[in-house]
């Protein structure tokens, strides 16, 4: 009788490895180290300072991130000053005033970044009908997160010759379906790191990959110091609830 | 009860209350007398855990809701309000939409561990049923949360799942709109989603006391399936059960603050990040893990009314369970075939949970057929059958019996 | 692991099961006490949770135009969800706000140290007693026995320096925490 398991698990393994082949679920995307992997791993301030030299000089063009407000920013270890400077140089809409008129005032700490765009119908007619979604939670909002940013950065190529990309599309091994309206951005010394970084392609990648998962994760570093702390308590006190249980249970037998 | 007499309460406090409204008898009689089988193994620690993850999902669920605007225009930027500016926002809110997920966990463990030591059976009866209407609030409970985010998977698991009941003949489209309040999922939806997912706790709750007055009544099944016979055979529940359901808690914290902490977002989907959008389906819809063995017995029927049909009586089936099971012995200890199948009948609900995460095409939906028929087949034949034909191993007379054999 | 608690050479070697008792014991006391330690810590973040969030304390200043202020009017701004009064005092107003004599007074509080330029006084409007907010920032409105502030719950009346000077309330009106940025703009909190 014991066959009778033994062959519902072959069998239950051979259906398995059967229907193994990946769903059709898009381009399988490489998985990269990044330093807040792991147990210990916490985000690198000099990356995430780069990524958001990317994203302001760059992505945001485009690209609204309405979650984070610019007081968030100090995370990056950018002064207060220099936030409000960053803050400044965008206005946002205000009022009523007391002549009942809305008027326009530089951002401050507390207003969310702005976005490019007042509403999605102007982002699209400005972007060939192509809505940038909000960056926000990209890294949180697609399968492999920061690993796919950056791939999907880095994966403009030509198109393969029996592969026709409709207009104003572009080929990217990447994107689910492989056409995606946002042309390619990634190239050598697109910006200029304050830190010395060489700029190459790759490096902007990463860097404008590392600082969206802080957008979607901010808490990251907090989760990961105090989950350190909260396991080593439990890991403590289960094992003397466990040397409890044996005390306790010793004089049953 | 009876076998625990009644305390004498020295403290004069104590004893005040008590002769007024009798608490710490019923604490003294449920929770330290309260004879407990002694030969219960750690399968037994996870009803203790579902009633603590229970009262963890309260307490997140209750702070959260300080936090929450259950309204389309406000419901995922409170969320992230939560996440990103509420203090440990974001740790009550990792706590719960794991919690919900270590909710299926410890219950399914709990409830196959049931199917295995045949705890359903005589005198327990209602006590299974009860456990059974437990699971279907969780269920309730389970789907209306999923909801309260509004991102993409919150608005279209609601809108598919709220659609099954227009599978009902004639009155099924009136049903729907009636769910919505409207015609299609709004506002009122998650208005009301949101106030059904606050009470059907406190039910839960109120559920679980009745479950455990059943228990107490009938006293626990064990290992051997055979019941409390001499005083030999039972011990007090404090303090030999009361340490190791806490050793249990101290294993099964270390499991959930894993997640919590390192994975917080493993069992969720990437698409409910995305805010709910009416206009704009995901390519491939899965419900929740805990959903998926039921979605795939939904989809493996060709046929609309006949999949819903099929997937709610996936958990009718379980009230006739004590009925269906023929078998004269208890425990799958002494049942060599029942327990093969028993494992074989986990397998298929492995398969079933595989198939409803994958999209039903080619070999997936033969599988997911065969596995759903497979499914019914176990409780509608299989057990009632095997009852009669099964040749059991002998039985022990009494808990304390293999016990002494083994030292003699 | 079971037996490997520090208690062991506390009682050198008494009888067997009476050492085995008290090192239960005293296993018990401890886990019992790392628990409970660890239960209290675990309910912090719920407390937490209800303290103001950080876009809530992000928001917690407001810039205020003095320029359109006309001498003897007043003007009232939310800041923290709650009235501030800005008032433009008339020479009047000063000179009785300064002749109190601050001995006397219930929360004794010279004019002076509760503005930074006379003519402006800034406070928060909500009455000290039980959190109304006092009448008196209108020409229309009641402003009570000295020419200030009168709150209508229960009687209180405030002087031309917010302070109190007659009902059941406590304290004065109290001064938030403020900046002029220039001579017309200040910025409350």
């Amino acid at each position: 009788m014991r066959s009778l398991l033994s062959l519902a698990l072959a069998a239950a393994v051979g259906v398995f490895a059967a229907g193994a082949a990946p769903a059709s679920e898009g381009p399988a995307i490489p998985k990269r180290t990044w330093s807040w992997d792991g147990v210990f791993g916490q985000y690198d301030v000099k990356q995430l300072q780069r990524g958001f030299l990317v994203f302001k000089d760059v992505c945001s063009n485009c690209h609204a991130m309405k979650l984070v407000a610019y007081r968030n920013l100090t995370a990056l270890g950018l002064s207060e000053d220099a936030i409000k400077k960053i803050a400044a140089e965008k206005e946002v809409m205000d009022g009523p005033n007391d002549a009942g008129d809305m008027f326009k005032r530089p951002a401050r700490l507390s207003d969310r970044i702005v976005p490019p765009f007042p509403n999605d119908n102007a982002a699209r007619s400005a972007n060939n009908g192509a809505l940038p979604p909000d960056l926000s939670l990209m890294a949180k909002a697609r399968k492999g997160g920061p690993d796919y940013i950056h791939a999907l950065m880095m994966g403009y190529k030509d198109p393969p010759k029996d592969v026709t990309v409709a207009d104003g599309m572009n080929y990217n091994t990447a994107f689910p379906g492989n056409q995606i309206a946002m042309p390619p951005q990634m190239q050598d010394d697109l910006v200029t790191y304050a830190d010395g970084t060489k700029a190459t392609a790759d490096q902007i990648a990463q860097d404008i990959a590392a600082f969206l998962n802080w957008a979607a994760e901010p808490e990251l570093n907090e989760r990961k110091s105090l989950g350190l702390k909260t396991m080593i308590f439990l890991v403590v006190l289960t094992a003397m609830l466990y040397a409890l249980k044996r005390k306790i249970w010793a004089d049953l037998h | 009860m009876s076998s625990a007499p009644a305390p004498v309460w020295n403290n004069k406090l104590i004893k005040w209350v008590d002769d007024r409204l009798p608490i710490f008898t019923l604490m003294h009689g449920s929770a330290v007398a309260y004879p407990t089988p002694k030969n219960l193994n750690y399968w037994w620690n996870f009803g203790s855990l579902a009633l603590f993850v229970l009262v963890v999902m309260l307490m997140t669920g209750i702070f959260l809701a300080m936090s929450y605007t259950p309204h389309v225009d406000h419901a995922f930027n409170s969320v992230e309000r939560i996440m990103r500016d509420v203090n440990y926002g974001w740790l009550l809110r990792y706590l719960h939409m794991n919690g919900g997920s270590m909710f299926f966990i410890v219950v399914y463990i709990h409830l196959f561990r049931n199917l295995y030591y045949g705890s359903y059976k005589a005198p327990r009866e209602i006590l299974w049923w009860i456990g059974v209407i437990i699971l279907l609030a969780m269920m309730a409970t389970a789907f209306m949360g999923y909801v309260l985010p509004w991102g993409q998977m919150s608005f279209w698991g609601a809108t598919v799942i709220t659609n099954l009941f227009s599978a009902v003949p004639v009155v099924g489209d009136y049903i729907v709109s009636w769910l919505w309040g409207g015609f299609s999922i709004d506002n009122p939806t998650l208005n009301r989603f949101f106030s059904l997912h606050y009470l059907l706790p406190f039910v839960i709750f109120g559920l679980a006391v009745v479950h455990l007055w059943a228990l107490h009544t009938s006293k626990s099944n064990n290992p051997l399936g055979v019941e409390i016979k001499t005083p030999a055979d039972s011990i007090p529940f404090h303090p030999y059960y009361t340490i190791k359901d806490f050793y249990g808690v101290g294993v099964f914290l270390i499991f959930y603050m894993f997640f919590v902490f390192y994975a917080p977002n493993f069992f969720g989907e990437p698409d409910n990040y995305i805010p709910a959008n009416p206009l704009v389906t995901p390519p491939h819809i899965v419900p929740e893990w805990y959903f998926l063995p039921f979605y795939a017995i939904l989809r493996a029927i060709p046929d609309k009314l006949g999949g819903v049909v099929a997937m709610f009586g996936a958990i009718i089936v379980l009230f006739f369970l004590p009925w269906l099971d023929t078998s004269k012995v208890r425990s799958a200890k002494f049942r060599p075939i029942y327990k093969q199948f028993f494992w074989i009948f986990l397998i298929d609900c492995i398969v079933l949970g595989w198939v409803g995460a994958n999209p039903p095409e080619g070999h997936f939906v033969l599988i997911g057929q065969i596995s759903t028929a497979y499914y019914f087949f176990h409780f509608l034949i299989l057990m009632p059958v095997l009852g009669f034909l099964e040749p059991t191993r002998p039985v022990p007379a009494s808990i304390s019996q293999p016990v002494l054999k083994e030292k003699a | 692991m079971a037996s490997s608690t520090t208690h062991d050479h506390a009682q050198p070697s008494p009888a067997a099961p009476e050492s085995g008792e008290s090192r239960r014991d005293f296993l018990l006391y401890a886990t019992s006490a790392v628990g409970a330690a660890g239960t209290v810590l675990a309910l912090w973040p719920f407390v937490h949770s209800m303290n103001p969030a950080a876009d809530t304390l992000a928001l917690s200043s407001t810039e205020v135009d003095l320029g359109p202020i006309a001498e003897g009017q007043s003007i009232t701004v939310t800041w923290r969800g709650k009235p501030v009064f800005v008032r433009h005092r008339t020479a009047d107003e000063i000179k009785a706000a300064q002749g109190v004599d601050v001995k006397a007074l219930r929360e004794p509080q010279a004019d002076k140290d509760r503005v930074k330029k006379p003519e402006w006084l800034i406070m928060v409007g909500v009455c000290t007693h039980l959190g109304c907010i006092p009448l008196g920032q209108k020409p229309a409105e009641p402003k009570g026995e000295f020419g200030g502030w009168f709150c209508p719950c229960h009687g209180s009346h405030y002087d031309t320096s917010g302070r109190i000077r007659k009902g059941p309330a406590p304290a004065n009106l109290p001064v938030p925490e403020y900046t002029f940025l220039s001579d017309t703009l200040v910025r409350i909190g």
